[in-house]
């Protein structure tokens, strides 16, 4: 077993749930709610990841954050130089393909709130953090594990943007998933065997314990 | 939150507001403490919109708000409250409730102290009938019980308004009695002005003390319910508030304080106790409320018999129950068409069919003169 990739994936995917997930939460907030004329467009916008092939952003990812571009020269000066090929690079292309992951599932969950609901918290006191905090979130919160679930998952199972943006460095942008490709080619099958196998189970034992607690969380309100 | 500068504060409820969207508005109306304001309409009448700006979830274009000396809008002073800075307590017709919330939690959230708020939800609770359910959740209480904890969590924050947008609309039929029984002995402990919007006129008429008719973002009357309904301005709020029975005519003699005055209809002369300022030779539209129909009897006079008698055909008969409506044409005539109920075994003994030929009197005291309408 590689450690070194079980550990960048790892890594990988609580840096993206971290950072992703509150600024999800509020786009999705906003596009549940706000009445803006442009709103179809900014939703297009946050489904595409999901339908480009991963070489289209890999490719946009690479030319945008080159050495030569504007973008790539800023945010090397963070990272000695060549930000392409370093885990910030991606953990930025694992969060630009995980947008849609994160914000649908909120997204769905706000829209699911009423209008009559958030009224009835603003005319019983409640200051809007207030409002947020003790009726907004609790009734989004099955959307918000939802939305960790699949990032989790996904970010577990992204391959063709890393391999893209990152390349194949060990302990730096060797995820789990590509080091099963990368001993795959040189024919090492039985450690592939069985990382893939670790793959798996992990995805399935997240999704399950996710959707477990959901359910804890519905039926015990049922039933107190 | 600032002062009014008008008078001194006597916890009445001062609105006048004008808005264009969601839909155009343009009403003031005051309500006096303790006093219960019914706002009647059709719907898209903007009777919610009203409710909607006096809680501060919509911000009108022009206008002010107060209540209890407190100013919560004031358009020319560029002054806004926002809603959860207002004491407004707000039924909303669905209730919205908080779904993941207990009965008990949803009253204790609103109430102004955290540390006694428990207490505080469960005597709400046993204020609005339902001690022993705090704990239950929204989605295991019945439409009545949901409706008397959106009630309690109304009155959670002591409001100095109570708004209830439609209380019953949501309830069958036996929950609706019941709960209008409970509002109006919840009525008589609140020292607060109420602001009820109803489409049922009747809802209107049992629970109010004065009435609002609200048209097209307008208010076109506003008055003791009786009033309202009885001597409404024109024929519009004649229409809504229930009454068909319109005709047109001419003044002939206007009324004066010693005498009744003369309304001509076809080749009939009406007495009329009041003529308000309709001048004699004025083309108008008079009403005959239902109430002040009386119908001849066939085996003896009846009483008020020689009161403006017209003759009149049988159209239809309805029985609903104890009551019975009787649509008949006067003078023989299709378009004049006059309705009116009778207690069913009233009915039934005058034999009562379509095609039969009947007379009826038109109370002087009960014909209103509307303003004519082009």
């Amino acid at each position: 077993m590689d450690w070194l990739a079980v550990s960048v994936s790892l890594r990988l995917a609580l840096w993206t749930a971290a950072l992703l997930l509150p600024l999800a939460l509020l786009l999705a907030r906003w596009l549940a709610w706000s009445q803006i004329r442009w709103k179809p467009a900014i939703e297009a916008l946050v489904l595409l990841p999901l339908v480009l092939p991963p070489t289209v952003l890999g490719y946009y990812l690479l030319v945008g954050l080159a050495p030569a571009s504007w973008l790539g020269r800023l945010l090397g000066t963070f990272a000695d130089g060549q930000f392409l090929f370093s885990f910030p690079a991606i953990l930025l292309a694992s969060l630009v393909v995980n947008v849609p992951f994160a914000v649908q599932p909120m997204q769905r969950a706000f829209e699911g709130i009423s209008r009559n609901v958030r009224d009835a918290a603003a005319v019983s006191g409640l200051t809007p953090w207030q409002a947020f905090r003790a009726i907004e979130l609790p009734l989004v919160w099955p959307g918000v594990v939802s939305a960790l679930a699949l990032v989790t998952a996904h970010t577990l199972g992204e391959f063709g943007v890393i391999l893209l943006v990152g390349g194949s460095i060990p302990g730096e942008t060797q995820t789990l998933s590509i080091a099963i490709y990368d001993r795959l080619q040189a024919f090492r099958n039985a450690e592939a065997g069985m990382m893939a196998a670790a793959l798996l189970l992990f995805s399935f034992v997240t999704l399950g314990v996710v959707h477990l607690t959901a359910r804890r969380r519905k039926s015990g309100r049922a039933h107190d | 939150m600032i002062e009014a500068d008008n008078a001194k504060p006597d916890g009445s409820l001062d609105v006048s507001v004008a808005l264009t969207t969601p839909i155009a508005l343009d009403v003031a109306l005051r309500v006096a403490p303790g006093q219960l304001l019914a706002l009647v309409g059709p719907s898209g009448s903007g009777k919610t919109t009203v409710l909607r700006s006096v809680a501060g979830l919509i911000k009108p274009a022009a206008g002010h708000i107060a209540c209890a000396g407190q100013t919560w809008f004031d358009a020319a002073a560029g002054h806004w409250t926002p809603p959860h800075q207002r004491a407004v307590g707000l039924v909303f017709q669905d209730y919205a409730l908080f779904p993941h919330l207990s009965a008990r939690d949803n009253i204790a959230i609103a109430c102004r102290n955290p540390v006694a708020a428990r207490i505080q939800a469960d005597a709400l609770l046993e204020r609005v009938n339902l001690s022993g359910l705090g704990d239950r959740h929204p989605d295991q209480l019945s439409g009545g019980q949901q409706q008397r904890v959106a009630l309690a969590r109304a009155l959670a924050r002591d409001p100095a308004v109570l708004l209830l947008d439609e209380p019953f609309a949501a309830v069958d039929q036996m929950t609706r009695l019941r709960l209008k029984r409970e509002l109006v002995t919840l009525r008589r402990s609140l020292g607060c002005p109420i602001v009820m919007v109803t489409h049922d006129l009747d809802e209107a008429l049992a629970l109010a003390d004065t009435l609002a008719v609200l048209h097209r973002g307008r208010i076109l009357q506003t008055g003791l319910p009786d009033d309202v309904r009885l001597r409404p301005v024109d024929q519009t709020v004649a229409r809504l508030m229930g009454q068909t029975n319109i005709f047109q005519g001419t003044i002939e003699r206007a009324a004066t304080a010693n005498t009744p005055g003369l309304i001509r209809w076809r080749d009939y002369r009406f007495e009329i106790k009041t003529t308000g300022r309709a001048l004699s030779g004025t083309a108008i539209a008079w009403l005959v409320p239902s109430e002040h129909i009386v119908l001849h009897r066939r085996d003896r006079p009846s009483h008020g018999e020689r009161e403006n008698p017209v003759p009149a055909v049988i159209a239809d008969v309805m029985r609903l129950g104890e009551m019975t409506e009787i649509t008949a044409h006067l003078d023989a005539d299709a378009d004049a068409v006059l309705n009116f109920s009778m207690p069913s075994h009233t009915a039934r003994r005058n034999e009562l069919q379509p095609g039969a030929a009947i007379v009826v009197s038109l109370l002087a005291e009960g014909l209103h003169v509307l303003a004519h309408e082009a």
